[in-house]
């Protein structure tokens, strides 16, 4: 029994426990808890020398389509699994328990988190997209029972989008799995990178000659972009973006800190997994202009949009989708630079804006309103949570000392050296640097200005009274924030940790 | 061992008290102030104990990111005569204001999160002195801007001070962008970001010409950021919105030299990329000259000051682009914070004498009144006016005339800028003394004022003699190795001394009994109207680019990608409800039909 098993049903069994009556909140915690400790408990049974998958069990589902339940972590998945349950923790703790059906509430958290851990444990492409979709269906009803605003539309939106997404991904998996050899077809991903690393796949690959003199598309391009745009979709990447800010500002806080901060980066993480790996660089370049002009409609106009928003939790929304651009430059920089710091932002991304919903969170409980020109002024009577608030701003704006700069650096130097370097002036990836660059500006602005309207100037009459922040959300901030500090201090320390992983790859 | 951890002990030591200070000081004073004085005061002794030893790069190798063979960060210090320096210049000034603010911030709210802030700053500064790559310097450089976000923002509940706040770090984050660019093209070409691995591929940087050239005006981009050159020098005087130390230690003496400091480090490239050199020359000569003309008609105490800074800092960045050495700059500098430090603590003790009035036209006579202040007020203002004659003045007068003889010989225009600018000085500075101390008292508050305790007036004293005396041949052979270009016509050394004469006199006649500013020039006021250029340039283009980004999202991009397909959704099942039989059997059929089809594509083909 591998303990990756454990991690996954824990969370499971603390929701049945849950809906069987025994008090929801604090079966809840009491999982997440157990959760943290196995996971990091893990830490002292890993290996962080060796490359390859650890810990792996596997158990044949339906041997004649090559799909079994294997579990299995690396170094990426280590980190994962404990941004998984670490963000698991701090969301069920923050969480204030609704007036009706609390215990289905806890169900539907605790549901998200085990989806997200299977995923991130999945060493087969079949249960890694399972473990998502069972996922994304508690994420649905949260947001459609317990979300605030027009919380139905928000819904069904997230839920057209990721369906559609998935959909797509669906296809291009069935594409991949066709890609292989007959005989020795496989969801198992080891054995898809093996066979790509064997120039096995695409062997007898079918094109199509498109009409209009369009050329001819072969089936490997269509795979790729099928599965870059399926993954992408479920990350926002623009232009099927506006989903996301609606769906977490509707959210209730702990379903937008797991969404936003853990499932989200399944998209990312499946980019790692699914086509770094699989794809060579010369079918992936082909599409890199299309897909450079893609991410830079996520830093620079959906940055811009940010910057217009007049309320907290639709500017955090829109903020992370922005992020999510410098995580796909990471990526398509298809270089080692590129990809550590993709995966570093990954982890930086997910404690940071976990860390700024519950806040945003905190915030609507005790104000009603997120509009900024109703509040001001309220580090004064809450001078804990304005603190923190600006410990996590400085966090998602990439200042030195979080994790999350040590990526966005990495990101930087990686897509800089990236792609052929062009005879005179720039190529596409060193704009799209550029660019890049800007939108730290651009964050900056947008954030400080949130922070400025809120927390700073004088505190209106009605917020005079307000109470600070409880010990209990306060302590799993705190955490959150030690973590990034940590990670940002000494990245390395991750990197060693992921870096194998992607050698492999 | 014992001697290369010197230099860690000296940086972490202000981020430990930083640390404590958020901890534990919430809840007393004394400990909060306590923590932040020891640490400074451990810096300060460690640094000129550190003075006396031999140069040493990176004693202690350590990584912050490392990719074999594609990319590392090391986080190594450099011990050189540059570095040391700064160390001692930073952790001299730093305990003197340190203790400074126990007096002036002792009825303040927050004093946890000033000594925090502080400390924080001072650990980023040490930061920067030290680093010996550029990642580690840009590292260390944000930090500093954070620590004077949080020190700027000290008073967040006022909205001027929030303003004020957000704005430096945004101003600085722009010229942040440029520097970050600067540093990727560099480290394109050598592969490296370490400042000695770019020194020894200088042969091959000179090859890269043009790209050379960009990437070391990107660079520069960092300064002009940091020390609030034109144009991204709106948020210095803004910036006085901060408690007055904070003026005084970061917005004057030191965290704003940290671009000219860079400039320094990186000198031994900028020496070979003449056009970068002479674009920085052409900034810093006409920094110096805008900024004292909107010196001259501010009314404002601590603003006339941190325009003479933003002045000041244009000759250091114009000695950056004539001289030959980067010795001229880093000398200015050095004299600089002193007086200029020392100018901004006699403000502090002024406007504490004011009851918090920094209006000079409220001021007037206060000669009598803050005697101890007026003297060091005066020894500050002959300083930074450079007043002396042949061998003899105070420190301002050898530095700065130094950075001028170099313009003149190398950049004759600029020169002659300079050498006016030096007369527009002594105008200001003699302005602004002949107002707050002659003359009779223009309100209540100036004939009640009383002079500061002596935890602020013991600073004072101690920074006047430095003022005077740092620019000394004898002690500036201690820190330095500069000398005057070859044919210097002596005819710049006259003129600079009846310029001075000219500016104090006219400042004499003018201001000694005025009882309102006799004379009046709109655009010197407004600061030629740059700050409300930019307010509209943000309105106009920034958010109304973001509106329409808004609009374009909701009803362009929202519309047409879900909306239509979703409506396209809806009509295909309005049509598919036909197929609704309300019948098993074909209910069945359908589903065995897809999943056949489906299978169908998985296995056979």
């Amino acid at each position: 029994m591998s303990p990756l098993l454990f991690l996954i049903l824990l969370p499971i069994v603390g929701a049945l426990l849950a809906i069987a009556g025994f008090p929801a909140r604090r079966v809840a915690i009491a999982a997440a808890a157990a959760n943290v400790a196995l996971s990091a408990g893990l830490l002292f049974s890993f290996d962080f020398t060796a490359s390859g998958y650890q810990l792996v069990t596997s158990c044949p589902v339906v041997p004649s389509l090559g799909i079994a339940f294997t579990l299995g972590a690396d170094g990426l998945s280590l980190a994962m699994l404990l941004l998984s349950t670490v963000v698991t923790l701090a969301a069920v703790c923050v969480a204030r328990p609704p007036q009706t059906n609390s215990a289905w509430f806890y169900t539907c958290l605790l549901f998200i988190s085990a989806g997200a851990i299977g995923a991130f444990a999945s060493v087969d492409a079949f249960f890694f997209y399972m473990f998502h979709e069972l996922a994304l269906v508690p994420t649905f009803l949260l947001i459609g029972i317990w979300g605030s605003g027009d919380r139905q539309t928000a819904a069904w939106k997230i839920t057209i989008y990721l369906a559609f997404g998935s959909f797509i991904l669906l296809i291009g998996l069935i594409g991949l799995w066709l890609a292989m050899p007959v005989g020795s077809r496989s969801f198992d991903m080891r054995v898809i990178a093996d066979q790509a690393r064997q120039g096995a796949l695409f062997l007898n690959d079918t094109s199509l000659v498109l009409p209009w003199g369009w050329g001819t598309i072969h089936g490997v391009q269509v795979t790729y972009l099928l599965l870059f745009l399926g993954f992408g979709i479920l990350v926002s990447l623009f232009p099927f973006h506006t989903w996301a800010p609606q769906a977490y500002a509707s959210a209730p806080a702990p379903a937008a800190m797991l969404h936003a901060g853990v499932l989200k980066k399944f998209g990312l993480y499946g980019i790692l997994r699914l086509i770094t790996p699989v794809f060579p660089p010369e079918i992936a370049s082909q599409f890199n202009t299309f897909l450079l002009v893609l991410l830079v409609g996520n830093i620079l106009y959906v940055g811009l949009v940010t910057i217009s928003q007049r309320k907290l939790d639709l500017m955090l929304g829109y903020s992370s989708v922005m992020h999510m651009g410098y995580i796909f430059l990471g990526l398509l920089a298809w270089n080692e630079i590129g990809l550590t710091g993709a995966s570093l932002m990954l982890i930086a991304h997910g404690l940071s804006i976990a860390a700024l919903f519950a806040l945003c969170g905190e915030l609507r409980e005790r104000t009603g309103t997120l509009d900024f020109s109703d509040l001001g002024g309220l580090a004064k009577p809450m001078p804990a949570l304005g603190l923190l608030f600006g410990f996590a701003t400085m966090a998602s704006i990439g200042l030195p000392g979080f994790a999350n700069f040590a990526g966005e650096v990495m990101v930087f130097f990686g897509a800089f050296s990236a792609g052929v370097p062009a005879a005179t002036g720039f190529n596409a990836f060193q704009i799209t640097t550029v660019i890049a660059l800007w939108g730290v500006v651009i964050s900056a602005v947008y954030m400080l200005r949130a922070y400025r309207r809120i927390f700073m100037g004088p505190v209106p009459e009605r917020w005079q009274s307000l109470a600070d922040i409880g010990t209990g959300p306060r302590l799993c901030i705190i955490a959150l924030i030690i973590l990034l500090l940590i990670a940002g201090f000494y990245p390395q320390l991750l990197i060693n940790t992921i870096a194998p992983a992607l050698i492999r790859l | 061992m014992m001697a290369t951890s010197i230099p860690w002990i000296i940086l972490f030591a202000p981020l430990v008290a930083a640390g404590l200070i958020l901890i534990f000081g919430k809840h007393s004073k004394p400990l909060s102030a306590g923590l932040a004085i020891a640490a400074a005061g451990i810096c300060c002794v460690l640094s000129w104990w550190q003075f006396g030893q031999p140069d040493a790069t990176t004693p202690n190798q350590f990584y912050w990111i490392h990719i074999p063979d594609l990319f590392s960060v090391p986080m190594g210090v450099t011990i050189d005569p540059l570095s040391k320096l700064m160390l001692v210049l930073v952790n001299t000034i730093a305990p003197i204001v340190f203790v400074y603010s126990l007096g002036y911030m002792a009825h303040e709210e927050g004093y946890w999160r000033y000594f925090a802030g502080l400390s924080l700053f001072l650990f980023s500064m040490l930061g920067i002195v030290m680093a010996d790559n550029f990642l580690m310097m840009f590292i260390f450089w944000e930090l500093v801007g954070v620590s004077s976000y949080i020190l700027i923002g000290h008073y967040f509940w006022r909205d001027s001070a929030a303003n004020a706040s957000k704005q430096a770090f945004l101003v600085n984050r722009i010229g942040d962008f440029g520097f970050m660019l600067g540093i990727l093209m560099l480290w394109l070409v050598t592969g490296t970001v370490v400042f000695n691995g770019i020194f020894e591929k200088i042969p091959l940087l000179e090859s890269q010409g043009v790209y050379l050239t960009i990437a070391c005006v990107l660079v520069f981009c960092g300064t002009i950021g940091k020390s609030a050159q034109l144009p991204l020098h709106v948020w210095l005087p803004n910036s006085m919105e901060g408690p007055t130390p904070v003026s005084s230690l970061l917005h004057a003496a030191t965290m704003v030299a940290a671009g000219v400091y860079m400039l320094a480090r990186f000198f031994p490239v900028l020496l070979v990329v003449p056009v970068a050199r002479e674009v920085i020359a052409w900034v810093g000569g006409i920094t110096c000259l805008v900024a004292a003309l909107m010196a001259t008609q501010q009314d404002d105490i601590k603003r006339i000051l941190a325009y003479s800074t933003i002045s000041q800092l244009g000759y250091m960045v114009l000695g950056v682009g004539v001289a030959l050495t980067a010795d001229i700059p880093m000398f200015h500098l050095y004299t600089h914070a002193f007086f200029k430090c020392l100018l901004f603590l006699c403000a502090g003790s002024v406007i504490v004498g004011m009851h918090h009035e920094q209006n000079i036209w409220k001021m007037g006579a206060l000669k009598n009144k803050m005697p101890f202040t007026f003297i060091c007020t005066i020894f500050g203002a002959l300083a930074l006016s450079g007043a002396g004659f042949g061998p003899i003045g105070f420190s301002g007068f050898y530095s700065k005339d130094l950075i001028i003889v170099w313009a003149v010989q190398n950049a004759p225009i600029l020169g002659w800028i300079a050498v006016v600018t030096a007369g527009l000085t002594a105008f200001y500075t003699f302005r602004l003394l002949f107002v707050v101390f002659l003359g009779g008292p223009r309100s209540d508050a100036a004939k009640h004022a009383t002079e500061s305790p002596a935890v602020m007036v013991i600073p004072l004293m101690l920074l006047a003699i430095p003022a005077m005396a740092a620019g000394w041949p004898f002690v500036e052979r201690i820190f330095f190795h500069v000398e005057e270009p070859r044919h210097v016509p002596h005819l710049v050394h006259l003129v600079l001394f009846a310029l001075f004469l000219a500016g104090t006199g006219l400042a004499w006649v003018l201001y000694r009994r005025a009882e309102k500013d006799p004379i009046s020039i709109p655009l010197f006021a407004n600061r030629f109207y740059i700050d409300n250029g930019y307010a509209w340039l943000v309105k106009t283009f920034q958010d109304g680019l973001a509106s329409l980004s808004g609009w374009a999202d909701r009803w362009v991009v929202d519309l047409l990608v879900v909306q239509a397909p979703s409506k396209l959704t809806w009509v295909c099942g309005y049509v598919l409800r036909f197929l609704q039989l309300g019948n098993i059997q074909a209910y069945a059929f359908f589903f065995g039909a897809g999943v056949v089809g489906l299978l169908y594509l998985l296995i056979a083909r």
